[in-house]
């Protein structure tokens, strides 16, 4: 496509199916405390 | 649903339920904002009536921006349904196995930071250390009650963990000499002023905590304004070569260099910028969390301000960068291919359900924030959950919680937002901090656009 260009990221759709594990940190805890985002977490799991 | 915005001379459009990002040139981004406006049956009549004038767009343009349209929309990428709603309250329910403590180990501290959310400490009870004894009851309690889960997160807190060192020391051994019986990998952290920083804390914190958050608010006018001794000295001078030898030591491991700015340093760009001059890289600054009203509590009126230093923030991020001198910033830290699922997305922080604050008597509360709220004491270590009605008012809490969430596009990135700040703001878990909300949706605004800016200056290097 010239004039859009997507870029990778992860399926939330497909991640319905293999997501869930729990296993990821607790948002605030490490950093702010004081609010509550989730977008910076990393995922735990290895086969996403 | 979609979201577009225009920064650092990107066009970006964000599809909110698959996640999809897109960088497009100005035609494609009015094309794509008229269709979701107008609807893809009206797009080629309005957009031949819109560019009939303009020699730059052939019919052919307009024919191949729509099929561009309808693939990506076919693919799953634009303009995608909204699939998670329908779960959304199973999808809370899945985990209720408590699996992060943040265990208050001193309600005191050694500074009197007027801006201080926990009152200098004490949390607006009385002076207390948690014995050794309720440490560990608490380490019990939270294997207990983690279920399966494998990865166990401690983080001592206060007040000021460090006037109780002895004891984060114990809970620490207790915790390493069960956690393989019981399959468990406890990760520690701990949240300190740095006043009590000497070389034995330093190695067994570098040795035993994943991530160490420190408190510094940036220059040193800035941080003693508010930082200070009980006799009114700044700590400034105490904590900063503290921070440096642990740091220097630390090698590789995490850890935060974490300021809160307020009113009085709107202009906190400089205090960053001051503490990656230092040396320091893991960087967060976050905005001060008072009551409305109180002195030196952010407003409406310092908002284009903030904005614009979040703006310079992440310019400035990008330059370094590419200069080869890099820093992180909490927030700017966005992993778009191994970040969160859509269950973390949904579920959130975990508050009052798989995160709870513990306090030096064994009292559990929703989170830190939360403590010594009596409406909000959810039981204790010994004997559980008690307050069952405020355990299910925050299994409920996320991100489809809010009816004025509903039409917005930051709510995946924020998972319904801090149940504290609303609290605080409105009176109610389920309400709306409306100015966090901003803030958040600017620096999430921000944060994409350098991971695009990252990738291009990627790709120059190639």
């Amino acid at each position: 496509m010239e004039r859009i260009k997507t870029i990778e990221t992860r399926d939330l759709a497909k991640s319905l199916q293999n997501g869930g594990c729990g296993e990821c940190q607790t948002s605030c805890q490490s950093a702010c405390k004081t609010s509550c985002g989730v977008a910076n977490q990393k995922c735990e799991k290895a086969d996403k | 649903m979609i979201h577009q915005y225009k920064l650092n001379r990107y066009n970006i459009v964000l599809d909110v339920f698959s996640g999809a990002i897109h960088i497009v040139d100005d035609f494609a981004y009015d094309a794509i904002e008229m269709c979701d406006r107008e609807g893809r049956d009206r797009l080629p009549e309005l957009m031949t009536r819109k560019y009939k004038d303009r020699e730059d767009i052939t019919g052919e343009d307009i024919d191949l921006i729509i099929r561009d349209i309808d693939e990506l929309t076919r693919q799953g990428k634009l303009f995608t349904e909204d699939i998670f709603e329908v779960n959304a309250f199973d999808l809370k329910e899945r985990h209720t196995e408590i699996k992060a403590l943040c265990l208050h180990v001193a309600h005191t501290c050694n500074l009197t930071c007027s801006y201080c959310f926990a009152r200098q400490g004490n949390f607006c009870g009385e002076e207390a250390l948690m014995s050794a004894e309720t440490g560990k009851a608490a380490i019990d309690f939270l294997v207990a009650r983690s279920g399966e889960r494998h990865n166990l997160e401690v983080d001592f807190f206060g007040g000021e963990p460090l006037l109780n060192w002895d004891v984060v020391k114990e809970i620490v051994r207790y915790a390493r000499s069960i956690e393989k019986e019981h399959n468990k990998n406890f990760r520690f952290t701990l949240t300190t002023n740095g006043m009590n920083i000497d070389d034995e804390v330093i190695d067994f914190c570098n040795r035993e905590m994943q991530n160490v958050v420190l408190s510094l608010d940036g220059r040193k006018e800035v941080h003693d304004r508010f930082r200070k001794t009980s006799s009114g000295k700044g700590s400034y001078d105490m904590v900063v070569p503290r921070f440096k030898k642990l740091v220097e030591r630390r090698g590789d491991r995490d850890y935060y260099m974490r300021g809160t700015f307020t009113a009085a340093n709107t202009d906190f760009l400089k205090d960053i910028i001051h503490m990656a001059d230092l040396g320091f890289t893991q960087l967060s600054m976050e905005p001060v969390v008072i009551r409305p009203g109180e002195p030196n509590g952010l407003t409406e009126e310092h908002l284009p301000e903030i904005f614009r230093q979040y703006e310079e923030l992440a310019l400035e991020m990008l330059r370094r960068r590419k200069e080869g001198r890099p820093f992180t910033f909490y927030h700017y830290m966005i992993d778009l291919t191994g970040g969160p699922c859509i269950y973390k997305r949904i579920s959130g922080c975990g508050a009052g359900t798989e995160y709870m604050a513990v306090t030096p008597w064994g009292d559990l509360y929703p989170c830190h924030q939360f403590v010594n709220d009596p409406e909000y004491k959810m039981g204790n270590i010994y004997e559980g959950i008690l307050n069952t009605e405020a355990r299910d008012e925050f299994k409920l809490c996320n991100s489809y919680a809010r009816p004025e969430c509903r039409d917005c596009w930051a709510r995946l990135y924020c998972s319904g937002g801090c149940s504290a700040n609303s609290y605080h703001a409105t009176g109610s878990i389920k309400g709306v901090y409306e100015y966090g909300c901003k803030l958040f949706k600017k620096r999430i605004e921000c944060a994409i656009m350098m991971k695009i800016a990252e990738m291009e200056q990627d790709t120059e290097l190639e």
